[in-house]
């Protein structure tokens, strides 16, 4: 059997390169939806994992209601994201920057 | 697990709420746009009997966990959800002229602020990581697309993307946090993780870890520095009526939900999370207080002081005691009271073709209507916490609750920063009573707005009277 | 007896009188209010007098009692109540018959005012918050006065806001109380921290447990608590009681309409911190440096606040730092321990002070609102009440024997004079040179408006240019409402001393009321010449340096300003800088008018933005405006606008409290 260590560095790896995705990224704002739905699915295997080793089916049930609120957040996203191209006529992560200070 | 219908009787509330959501989306579907004031109604009656059914079974003492322990229903969790219907109706009352001045009186803001309602609700009453992560997700995605109700405007449709982007970062980052304390605890119910931590056997060093990430997402919730950023954003492209709603009741939510994780779950790490709590409340105070005085942006100013306000909240909290969370609860209850006043005061001077939004706005307000300019004044006095409004008062509840816990230092650090603050509320006091009108935009605000607005800022100066009651209301719920 | 009723009712009746005035002033109009709050004000007088009686004369207990709990918060319990003894008592008296005065005295002097409603609900609001300050049992209640008083006195100060003169003054005014109040309120605190209540009973009978303990507020550097305690709550009179270098806006305040200036800028507001000061006699008696520091604070300000009030041209401004100058004695008088010598002074003071301002003022309504003592001269025959009345307020103020001043004053100097404290030599001379001083400045105000040529209407010959029309009219005397508070305020300035002084500052009548330590005899000097009575000690007064002093001073400016005014004009010109700089000032004041006349409102900016920096530097102890904006827009620069640097910024604070609870473990 995989240890369980082995399952958290992978999570862990992949919760890294979805946050950094998400500041480094300074392009497109699709690539940033893309980091978060890769962010909540780090999360998921973490916790299959510990409900796996812990032999406890509440981790997974969490599971199914973090990929219910994963869909419907890209559907909010998506749609955001469409306003801002209507609006803007871009979806540079770059150019959103009318408000500061 | 679910039994008896008794067991669905705690939460008879958000049973209602939510009935009356689902009814609201599909009759706003059929109700054309002459008679959209019936949605208003509706949704306005919707809180009343919400407020009404939670009063039913309304016992400051009590506890009742059903669901397995995933709902709460307590006396802390009641008064919360009662001012949350409070300023949730008086935000009803002017987003309406807002809304239809600006053309955007449409059945989905009642239907998407009644599902944050019921969103803040379930996070308030959360007993589960899981019930707290839906109620914090159904708050959540509905304020993005509340944000985004403008779909003409870019600054509207920035800031929902900005809102969203790190929304989702900072939910991301509390689910990480919340899995690796389900993987050191083995449970997702907070009072059972409580008892598997106070036996002491735990890995130290990657529950810490947990730790700050859980406090990351409530930091993110509440806005504090360095996790703000999407505030004055936020607070400046938003509709001012969906500012208006984002910088009310919400924050009741957080202190709930502060309260339900922090003090409930992670109780026996209290010591590390009030120096995690120490620190963000330091950098807001500070950077809250600084960066509002260089705003010309009367919203985006209100948007730094929220963050500073958010400084107090968090001092009342992590003093860790029942006082402080009672002297928490207060603030946020006052501020909630403070913030609707303000942002109803740009909404009520607003009208089709002009946003009364920046400071220079404001000028010779005092010539143009004498009422208006003294109600701002209340407002604003005691946003800055003069005495003796009850802005004043909440401050120093906080305040003793942060001595008592031994936070001198940041005592004095928050005291500094509320005098520095005092500077940008009087500069908008000074441009009302001092400058002359710049402009002569004709009042247009109806009577309800009015009367509403009235009462709004008197009660900064009637709620004095009423202070001992309404803290011994709140340390009555949280003993 | 005194029961909770009664001292309600004198509480709430100017109350009732200033709602109904301030509130409903349009319905019951212009003499419904003046007789709503002249009767609301006249009722707590008399009653205020019927409770002086009986602690005075029928040996009534002091009272304490709790009105009402209005919250609790942890050790912090805010209670109404009311602590009446021989203390109170006074002031209450002083204070309601004052505000009588001033009351029927504005129906005259606000006359053509179209403010006169307001006018009247706001001096009855101050009579309320005065009474609540005054009578409180409890520190919570005597902030909350002593901030009430304050914000009735900008309202007051800012009364004419048209004027930006007013509102620099109201904002001067308001800034440098905050600095005040900021000590007080740190003072209350440590009260609070160390003795844990902050009901005066259990304060002053914890206090002598302080002795001893030390407060560290870094490394091992120490100070005293009764000496830290007792210096802040002295800031706190600072502000209030215009103490240097809090007393700046003092001068400024004379902006307000004159009762005003009369009932809060000298009988009554400015007098709370000297009150403040002996209530808290119990502490003080602690800290022999608190003392020594007061004792010196105050005699600098007698002094040097005289001085100016030597070269001041505008009738007010002499009185304003005249009543600088004599809150200084006061206060030296507290540093000498001499408490009661203090409050005797104060009530005297209160009452030839207020003289002296409404008849200022009276002059002025008979000058058409004109200031300048240069352009009056010979008004006695035009105005013989108010030149009479004003004669007595002067020789109250110099301490002439017989009169009221004579006695507090002689009663402070004696005190200081046997104070064996530091500092306390430097106070006696500066004290002494004062007296001359004071007499000086007096009498030279007394000969330039009533005596002498007539110098009004005349403007073109002095080349001051402007203002015929102020001479057309001839002065007259004012009515009778101005007047008949003047004949009635020159009786306790005259006969008040004679009357009181044996008891008030030798009898038993503030024992428990004021504290003073075991050994200490500030007043023993003076008793011994007091043996024999009032009477004796006045003739025995002639005998004495500060008599003799007066009266050199009231020589030199009678030489001066009668007989020979070209020595004025010369030493004028010796004193060329300051003249100068007063020249200027006045014609600021006439510039505002000007101002005023256009709607210009461009000045009104510029001292916003005076205010503004004034503000920042208030509130930064070393701060100037520019730190403050440059660490405002670093901080901006931070919100980029850009989603990753928002972004970055979370992760950054992520890592920071990851990484400094990694070190911290």
């Amino acid at each position: 059997m995989i240890p369980l260590s082995w399952w958290l560095t992978l999570a862990a790896l992949l919760f890294c390169i979805s946050v950094a995705g998400i500041f480094i990224n300074r392009k497109n704002i699709i690539i940033l939806l893309m980091a978060i739905e890769l962010m909540l699915l780090s999360v998921n295997m973490n916790f299959v994992a510990f409900s796996r080793y812990l032999d406890d089916m509440a981790g997974q049930v969490f599971v199914f209601f973090i990929l219910t609120v994963a869909a419907a957040e890209a559907a909010i996203g998506l749609a955001i994201l469409v306003l801002v191209f209507r609006n803007r006529r871009t979806i540079n992560v770059a150019e959103l920057d009318t408000m500061r200070g | 697990m679910i039994d008896t219908w008794t067991d669905l009787l705690p939460m008879l509330p958000e049973l209602f709420l939510l009935g009356m959501v689902n009814l609201i989306l599909i009759a706003g579907l059929f109700i054309d746009e002459r008679r959209r004031g019936l949605v208003h109604f509706i949704a306005t009656l919707t809180l009343a009997f919400a407020a009404i059914l939670t009063l039913r079974d309304f016992d400051i003492d009590g506890r009742v966990a059903v669901a397995g322990g995933m709902f709460i229903r307590d006396g802390a969790g009641d008064v919360l959800k009662l001012f949350v219907y409070l300023t949730m109706g008086i935000v009803f009352v002017y987003a309406k002229f807002y809304l239809r001045t600006h053309k955007l009186f449409v059945a989905e803001f009642y239907t998407l602020a009644l599902f944050s309602v019921l969103g803040m609700c379930v996070l308030i009453s959360g007993g589960n990581l899981l019930t707290i992560y839906l109620g914090l997700e159904l708050m959540a995605l509905s304020s993005y697309a509340l944000v985004a109700l403008d779909r003409d405007s870019p600054v509207a449709a920035e800031s929902a993307m900005k809102y969203f982007v790190l929304g989702a970062l900072a939910s991301g980052l509390l689910l990480y946090g919340m899995s690796i304390l389900y993987g050191v605890t083995g449970s997702l119910d907070l009072s059972e993780i409580a008892t598997r931590l106070s036996s002491g056997e735990y890995p130290k060093v990657v529950l810490a870890f947990a730790v700050v990430f859980i406090v990351v997402g409530i930091g993110f919730k509440f806005g504090a520095v360095p996790f703000h950023m999407w505030v004055p954003d936020v607070y400046q492209g938003a509709p001012t009526a969906i500012t208006l709603l984002l910088a009310s009741a919400p924050k009741l939510a957080a202190v709930g939900m502060t309260f339900r994780l922090l003090s409930e779950g992670l109780e026996p790490l209290a010591r590390d999370w009030s120096q995690m709590l120490g620190f963000l409340a330091l950098m807001s105070l500070v950077v809250g207080n600084f960066a509002a005085i260089a705003q010309t942006n009367l919203k985006r100013m209100l948007a730094y002081s929220t963050i500073s306000h958010v400084g107090f909240v968090l001092l009342g909290i992590l003093a860790g005691s029942d006082d402080g969370m009672a002297a928490a609860m207060f603030y946020a209850i006052t501020y909630a009271l403070m913030t609707t006043g303000a942002f109803g005061m740009i909404i009520a001077l607003s009208n089709a073709g002009f946003e009364c939004e920046r400071i220079e706005d404001f000028k010779g307000l005092n010539q143009r209507n004498p009422w208006f300019a003294f109600l701002m004044l209340l407002i604003l006095a005691s946003l800055a916490g003069f005495p003796p409004l009850v802005g004043f008062f909440s401050k120093l509840y906080v305040l003793q609750a942060a001595i008592n816990a031994g936070w001198l230092w940041l005592t004095v650090v928050a005291v500094v920063m509320a005098v520095i603050g005092a500077y940008y509320y009087l500069r908008v006091i000074k441009v009302m009573y001092f400058d002359e009108p710049e402009h002569e935009h004709a009042l247009q605000a109806p009577g309800d707005v009015r009367v509403v607005l009235a009462a709004n800022g008197l009660l900064q100066l009637l709620l004095t009277f009423f202070v001992g009651s309404l803290t011994a209301l709140c340390v009555a719920a949280w003993q | 007896m005194i029961t909770k009723t009664l001292l309600l009712t004198i509480a709430l009746a100017p109350l009732a009188g200033a709602i109904l005035a301030g509130l409903f002033g349009r319905q019951i109009g212009r003499a419904g209010a003046h007789w709503a709050t002249i009767l609301g004000v006249a009722l707590s007088t008399a009653l205020s007098a019927y409770v002086l009686k009986l602690i005075a004369f029928d040996g009534h207990e002091a009272v304490n009692m709790s009105v009402y709990t209005w919250f609790r918060i942890g050790s912090i319990q805010a209670e109404v109540g009311f602590l009446v003894d021989a203390l109170t008592a006074t002031m209450m008296v002083v204070v309601t018959s004052v505000s009588l005065m001033v009351h029927v005295y504005t129906i005259g002097y606000m006359e053509e005012d179209p403010g006169y409603q307001r006018f009247f609900g706001y001096i009855s609001l101050f009579t309320f918050s005065m009474l609540m300050l005054v009578m409180s049992n409890n520190f919570m209640q005597l902030f909350f006065g002593w901030e009430a008083v304050g914000l009735v006195s900008y309202l007051l100060i800012g009364f004419w806001f048209k004027r930006p003169t007013a509102i620099f003054a109201n904002l001067k005014a308001f800034l440098v109380n905050r600095v005040g109040d900021f000590g007080f309120l740190l003072g209350i605190g440590l009260v609070l921290a160390y003795l844990g209540s902050l009901d005066y009973a259990t304060v002053f009978a914890k206090a002598p447990t302080l002795v001893g303990q030390t407060f560290n507020p870094y490394g091992t550097v120490e100070w005293a608590v009764p000496t830290l305690i007792c210096l802040l709550l002295f800031v706190g009179a600072m502000g209030k009681s215009a103490q240097v270098p809090l007393h700046v806006w003092l001068p400024d305040s004379m902006e307000g309409p004159t009762p005003i200036s009369a009932l809060i800028h000298a009988a009554t507001m400015v007098t709370a911190g000297i009150f403040m000061v002996a209530r808290m006699s119990p502490l003080f008696e602690l800290s022999e440096t608190a003392l020594s520091v007061i004792l010196v604070i105050g005699s600098i300000t007698a002094l040097f606040m005289g001085f100016i009030g030597i070269v001041q041209n505008d009738i007010k401004r002499v009185v304003a730092y005249s009543t600088l100058s004599q809150l200084g004695y006061m206060t030296v008088a507290l540093g000498a321990s001499a408490y009661s010598a203090a409050i005797f002074h104060l009530m005297t003071h209160a009452f030839f002070k207020a003289l002296l301002f409404l008849g200022a003022g009276s002059v002025i309504i008979a000058m058409h609102h004109e200031q300048d003592l240069r352009k009056m001269g010979g008004l006695r025959k035009y105005m013989p009440i108010t030149f009479a009345t004003a004669w007595v307020g002067t020789l109250a103020l110099m301490g002439f024997p017989g009169t009221s001043g004579f006695y507090s004053k002689d009663a402070i100097l004696y005190a200081v004079g046997s104070a064996d404290r530091a500092g306390a030599s430097f106070a006696h001379a500066s004290l002494l040179i004062g007296v001359a001083v004071t007499a000086f400045y007096s009498f030279r105000m007394l000969y330039l408006a009533f005596h002498g040529k007539e110098r009004f209407g005349h403007d073109d010959r002095h080349g001051h240019g402007g203002h015929h029309d102020h001479g057309e009219h001839q002065p007259h005397e004012t009515p009778w409402v101005v007047t008949l508070p003047l004949a009635l305020l020159a009786i306790p300035s005259l006969a008040i001393g004679f009357f009181t002084a044996g008891p008030m500052l030798f009898g038993n009548f503030f024992d428990g009321a004021i504290f003073v330590a075991d050994g200490r005899a500030p007043l023993a000097a003076m008793a011994h010449h007091f043996e024999h009575g009032s009477l004796s000690f006045a003739l025995h007064g002639f005998l004495t340096p500060p008599v003799w002093l007066a009266l050199l001073g009231a020589g030199l400016a009678t030489y001066i300003y009668l007989f020979n005014p070209s020595i004025a004009d010369r030493a004028r010109k010796a004193f060329a800088p300051i003249h100068h700089l007063l020249e200027r000032k006045y014609g600021f004041d006439e510039f505002n008018q000007a101002v005023f006349a256009r709607g210009s409102v461009w000045l009104g900016r510029a001292f916003w933005r005076v205010g503004d920096q004034a503000v920042i530097d208030g509130v930064i102890v070393d701060g100037s405006a520019g730190t403050v904006s440059r660490i405002a827009f670093a901080v901006r620069r931070l919100q980029s606008g850009f989603l990753f640097h928002y972004a970055f910024m979370m992760i950054l604070g992520l890592i920071v409290i990851v990484g400094a609870f990694a070190l911290l473990q």
